[in-house]
């Protein structure tokens, strides 16, 4: 493999480089090539130097009740069916509540955006995950979960954290509201081919470090808009260990760093996980998958135009300290001076962050102490996720001045987790256990923080007023919000793990 | 959408520059579930005050619009283009548009027509007045006329072509429908479906 170069490189090549000297096939090809290879339809044509976009097939589209409403309604204005409701599939997440999820919905437009994907799903003939239902939950979480997510697929969803799928070795893509509204009418999508960056994570991870915190320390590294026009690859060492859920949460967050995309090559780990789900293919199409799957590895001299490398011996448990996902610092650290930033603008950007986060620069991160710990969104609500904050706070006290909320990802992750005991931690704990959806992440149900308040949050998005009007967010891992729980400041699990000293 | 050849429909002058999306719709009515019907959000704000262009006869009834340089800057919401054409406007005149802005109209149907500002201010001068004056867009030979104002004005072939077919994006795709169902007889057995759902 040829790194072009170390860090960041902003190279300005339009297209993909290997994309002209595919058809001789000479070029070797890195993994996000191959997956566009394989799902152009009409390619675009050269023109004065420039190339007009190429039709992609899309191979599953998400849906859910936010951004498809205009989508359904241009259908039915023009007299459009959906193409294949058989590669669609929505469930409700944004607006669902986490309490009394028997009862209407409290809030008029949350309950109407609700009842009109309902109303959509079944004039269009698409198969829907309610509220109440085993499948419904965030829909990020219950793609892969039902295996409809798998390797070398074309992936959209009218959300910006569809880059989750990209865990798979899929190109996933968070689309707007038309692009929605197409893809329904055509199952494609008119594209771009975008810029490749691989993201190499050397090394492994120390105990008490996570995924979370690689992605974390990426964004900080590259900023939010260091992804911009690109299709990352995460590889290295680092992330061959991880599990497919700690891969998803890593690609989900690509777009916080301003990405198109995320992937991780598939290997045994991800044929392990899609195996024997429910649409997982079965027999001789499982053998047919995986000999297609296994070709999905960048070649061997590929060229990337851009490459960073992080050793992942040297990272720490992560969090954020401003109100953009690449204001972060390890928690050993404190919240940094704005005058230490050289660029005006970052300056700016930190002194406006820390005073709406109302922080002193220099105060360690573990003095901040916090009013909310949550748990959840489609970063960090899977089962792994509950699984590991569960074995920290088993057996432990909950600071008694915070409140901690645990929303599963998906109805089937809160059944799977009452199976195995975990609510029961969680209850005894002193948390609340709540039901399915997005939650606290954007607050579009009733789940917001108060002006104000402060949360250790295992989500994606630490903006201004995103959790609730001037409610605090601190992004964080799961293993770091259950030790923050405890100690009710920002704490990494070894702060509780071990005793400390008096 | 409907394909435009000609337009003609009573101008409207706002002098304005720099009118911007969240001035054109504010974010409130983003939370609506409809692709129209946004016609009473059209400059909510500015709506308001009734000495504001939209609130005076013979104003009330325009569909071309006059406004200063750079139009719909800002959000990309594509709201903005939606209420325009539910009020009924079908031709926005200006000399500069933004971006965004002009790549929704065309998809939308809405003519953005640019114009020389000298030009647009003479066409201003006319309609202020002889007030409810039509103006005449023609797409064929890229003109518009305006009482003695006679002039040409800007738009990209793509664009025109669009227009005079009326083609938006789903109807330039489904061109390829026949590639779309080669490329779908190709597809490996193994790509999952979502029904019949399993769970």
């Amino acid at each position: 493999m040829r790194c072009t170069c170390e860090s960041v490189e902003v190279v300005t090549v339009q297209w993909f480089p290997g994309y002209m000297a595919e058809t001789t096939g000479e070029k070797p090809l890195t993994l996000a090539e191959k997956v566009w290879r394989d799902h152009v339809v009409v390619r675009g044509e050269d023109k004065d130097g420039q190339r007009s976009p190429d039709l992609l097939y899309i191979d599953l589209h998400l849906v859910h009740e936010v951004t498809s409403p205009q989508a359904f309604e241009g259908l039915r204005l023009a007299g459009r069916p959906v193409r294949r409701p058989d590669l669609t599939m929505a469930t409700e997440d944004h607006n669902t509540p986490t309490l009394e999820i028997d009862k209407p919905i409290a809030d008029p437009i949350s309950a109407k955006q609700v009842d009109t994907l309902r109303a959509n799903c079944e004039e269009f003939g698409i198969r829907l995950h309610s509220l109440g239902d085993a499948n419904q939950g965030i829909v990020h979480v219950v793609g892969p979960q039902l295996g409809l997510t798998q390797p070398g697929m074309t992936v959209v969803c009218g959300d910006s954290h569809t880059s989750t799928h990209g865990a798979f070795g899929s190109l996933a893509m968070g689309i707007g509201t038309s692009e929605v509204e197409h893809v329904l009418a055509t199952q494609t999508l008119s594209l771009k081919p975008f810029k490749t960056m691989a993201i190499t994570v050397n090394g492994s991870l120390k105990p008490g470090v996570s995924s979370k915190d690689i992605i974390l320390a990426v964004i900080a590294k590259i900023g939010t808009g260091g992804g911009q026009g690109y299709v990352l690859e995460y590889r290295g060492s680092a992330i061959e260990q991880l599990s497919m859920e700690a891969r998803m949460t890593i690609c989900n967050m690509s777009i916080e760093a301003g990405a198109r995309a995320g992937m991780v090559a598939p290997d045994e780990t991800t044929f392990e996980y899609v195996k024997d789900r429910p649409h997982a293919p079965q027999g001789e199409d499982w053998d047919a998958a995986v000999e297609y799957w296994r070709s999905l590895r960048t070649d061997e001299g590929a060229e990337f135009d851009a490459e960073v490398i992080i050793d992942a011996d040297e990272l720490e448990p992560f969090v954020t300290w401003g109100t953009n996902p690449g204001q972060g610092v390890s928690l050993n650290e404190s919240v940094p001076d704005p005058t230490s930033f050289h660029d005006p603008v970052d300056r700016e950007s930190a002194e406006r962050a820390l005073q709406y986060m109302d922080l002193q620069p220099g105060t360690p991160m573990k003095d901040i102490r916090v009013d909310t710990v949550f748990l959840g969104s489609c970063t960090n609500a899977r089962l792994e996720d509950l699984r590991k904050a569960a074995e920290v706070i088993k057996g432990r006290e909950k600071d008694p001045d915070v409140r901690m909320i645990v929303v599963p990802g998906s109805a089937k992750v809160r059944l799977e987790a009452e199976a195995e005991g975990i609510d029961q931690i969680f209850k005894d704990f002193g948390a609340e256990w709540r039901f399915a959806g997005c939650s606290m992440c954007l607050g579009m149900n009733p789940d917001q923080l108060a002006e104000g308040e402060r949360c250790a949050s295992t989500s994606n998005r630490n903006f201004e007023g995103r959790q609730g009007k001037g409610g605090r967010t601190h992004l964080v891992s799961p293993v770091v919000a259950a030790a923050t729980a405890i100690r009710g400041t920002l704490s990494a699990p070894s702060d509780v793990l071990q005793p400390t000293p008096a | 959408m409907e394909p435009i050849t000609t337009h003609t429909g009573i101008g409207v002058p706002l002098k304005q520059s720099n009118v911007d999306t969240d001035q054109i719709i504010p974010a409130v009515f983003l939370k609506r579930i409809t692709k129209t019907g946004f016609d009473d959000a059209l400059f909510y704000a500015w709506r308001k005050n009734e000495d504001f262009v939209l609130n005076q006869e013979p104003y009330k009834n325009g569909s071309v619009l006059v406004a200063g340089p750079d139009f719909g800057t800002g959000s990309s919401r594509e709201h903005a283009v939606w209420a325009l054409r539910d009020y009924g406007f079908r031709v926005v005149i200006s000399s500069r548009f933004a971006d965004i802005f002009y790549g929704n109209s065309a998809k939308q149907g809405l003519l953005a027509a640019k114009v020389a500002q000298p030009d647009v201010e003479l066409i201003w001068k006319e309609l202020e007045n002889n007030p409810g004056s039509e103006i005449t867009v023609d797409l064929e030979s890229c003109t518009i006329r305006c009482g003695s104002v006679d002039t040409t004005f800007e738009v990209d072939n793509y664009t025109r072509w669009r227009l005079m077919e009326g083609l938006d994006d789903i109807s330039l795709t489904l061109r390829q429908q026949e590639h779309i169902t080669t490329y779908e007889a190709t597809r490996p057995s193994f790509k999952p479906t979502t029904l019949p759902a399993k769970t």
